[in-house]
């Protein structure tokens, strides 16, 4: 039974004249308890796509089913589903760690009793126990994104969706979260989808790979496949045979010139 | 209710960690109440309104709960940019209850810094008619607060960064204040007084002004009733932009 579901799924930015196709007509089924990988170069839409599964951005064409659930009609009982740890920040520098995993317990309905439980062990388990009655603000980028994967498993979601969740983090910690999402995944069945630019771990760990680029996708597959279907020896050789050499621009959008912009504002 | 209960509890924690914030924005009202209240309170008394201080300390407070409850309001826009938005808009509950949350928390905020400068024209001068009043007027400013926070949510969850900001404060927040008869009195005012029909912060300080300082222009019935309505549909403008959000 597939628990995320997407038939021709598009996304234009920009008004009709010089609209930018973001996700052009993409469909791809993944099934429950499956470790499914999006691989694809900067600005190929996996976050974009991302974003639509987990209701934040308008579709606009296309279904999205996630657990039995249209995403377009039902965004709140969506919701319910899914739990993600975004690409970019998404804590509240102003709280202490603890806080801020406390305010996501509370909006995601874990029981008291469960939810501190949960928070020791899981901030034990990213090192963070002993700082965490500090403020985010003074966190290191690496500390944050460590308090971002402990806060994304602190309820047990039936799907998690893990946008380069990897991305700065050292190979302990990476190694280490891998395993603790593979626990997860066999203990509680919970669908693992996740985009990544590191070749060996979407190897290592999904089960199937899509690989996307130009908004569609091109190819999915276990890795094995993909190899033996672009007859190369390593997924990387496949990824580039299927992707192109060429380096994406990744165009700095309105958050990253607030950002600039916040710098000259604060109070500080 | 758990949920409103968390997203009250952020902006009080936001609010008593950023001492600077607490402070810096006494010294705007402070400043007025100095520069205005002691520099046209001559004038005022020879024209025979009486003691200019008892007529601008309501409008003083109304100036600060506007500021501050717009800028709360207003925070989703800081919030959209530090990433934190995302993790409320994904949250399995109504936004709604998220939105009702953070404007109750940022109304309570702009009714603390309200009480504030109430306190501090204490030290000025200024004798409320009596302090049994004082806890009716604090609950008339958290309802302004709670209308101009939602008036600021409503704003922000239309703007996509802060360059939308400064207009707002020079559009919006300043004509609202200055046409209130914050600082001067409506009656006899001509044009601006029907102007200043039209601004809710007009009935803020009026019903301020007739608990703190027995001044009265309005009436306190009308005031409660002009304010209620406004904030009833300003939260439902608030929330209907606030469920439209996207990323």
């Amino acid at each position: 039974m597939s628990i995320i579901s997407v038939k021709n799924l598009t996304k234009k930015f920009g008004n009709k004249e010089n609209a930018v196709l973001a996700v052009d007509d993409i469909s791809f089924e993944v099934e429950k308890g499956e470790i499914f990988a999006f691989l694809g170069p900067n600005g190929a839409g996996k976050s974009t796509t991302i974003k639509m599964l987990t209701t934040i951005l308008s579709v606009t064409s296309g279904t999205l089913v996630l657990d039995g659930n249209d995403v377009k009609k039902n965004p709140n009982e969506v919701r319910h589903s899914f739990g993600i740890v975004f690409q970019d920040p998404s804590l509240d520098d102003e709280l202490t760690a603890y806080e801020n995993m406390e305010f996501h317990g509370v909006l995601y309905g874990v029981p008291k009793k469960v939810r501190r439980e949960r928070i020791e062990q899981l901030m034990q388990f990213v090192e963070l126990w002993d700082r965490k009655d500090s403020l985010v603000k003074e966190f290191s980028g690496g500390m944050k994104r460590r308090l971002e994967i402990a806060r994304g498993l602190l309820h047990h979601p039936k799907i998690l969706f893990l946008d380069e969740p990897t991305l700065g983090l050292d190979p302990q910690t990476r190694n280490h979260m891998w395993d603790y999402l593979r626990e997860l995944n066999k203990t509680e069945g919970i669908t693992v989808f996740f985009t990544t630019h590191y070749m060996e771990e979407a190897e290592k760990i999904a089960g199937r790979i899509a690989i996307i680029d130009h908004g569609k996708i091109i190819m999915s597959g276990t890795s094995e496949e993909l190899k033996k279907n672009t007859e190369t020896k390593t997924l990387e050789e496949a990824f580039l045979k299927l992707t192109g050499k060429d380096i994406r621009k990744d165009e700095a959008g309105t958050i990253d010139r607030m950002r600039m912009g916040r710098r000259m504002w604060t109070r500080k | 209710m758990k949920t409103i209960y968390i997203l009250w509890l952020r902006q009080l924690k936001r609010y008593f960690r950023s001492k600077s914030r607490i402070f810096g924005s006494l010294a705007q009202p402070l400043l007025f109440l100095l520069a205005l209240g002691f520099g046209f309170g001559p004038v005022f008394q020879k024209a025979g309104e009486g003691n200019y201080l008892q007529f601008l300390v309501p409008g003083i407070i109304g100036m600060s709960i506007i500021f501050t409850s717009i800028f709360s309001g207003m925070e989703i826009i800081w919030d959209r940019q530090f990433g934190f938005l995302k993790e409320t808009l994904v949250a399995p509950v109504p936004r709604f209850n998220i939105m009702i949350g953070r404007t109750f928390g940022g109304a309570t905020v702009a009714t603390m810094q309200g009480i504030l400068v109430l306190i501090l024209s204490l030290f000025l001068g200024f004798r409320p008619v009596s302090f049994m009043l004082i806890l009716p007027a604090i609950l008339m400013m958290f309802l302004s607060a709670l209308l101009f926070t939602a008036l600021g949510t409503a704003i922000a969850s239309k703007l996509e960064d802060m360059q939308g900001f400064q207009m707002i404060i020079n559009f919006l927040v300043m004509p609202l204040f200055f046409l209130s008869g914050a600082i001067f009195p409506l009656s006899g005012s001509g044009a601006l007084a029907i102007v200043a029909r039209f601004d809710p912060l007009s009935y803020s300080i009026d019903s301020l002004r007739v608990l703190l300082s027995n001044i009265n222009n309005f009436g306190f019935g009308i005031d409660i009733l002009v304010l209620s309505a406004v904030t009833l549909i300003f939260l439902g403008l608030g929330s209907y932009f606030f469920s439209k959000v996207q990323i």
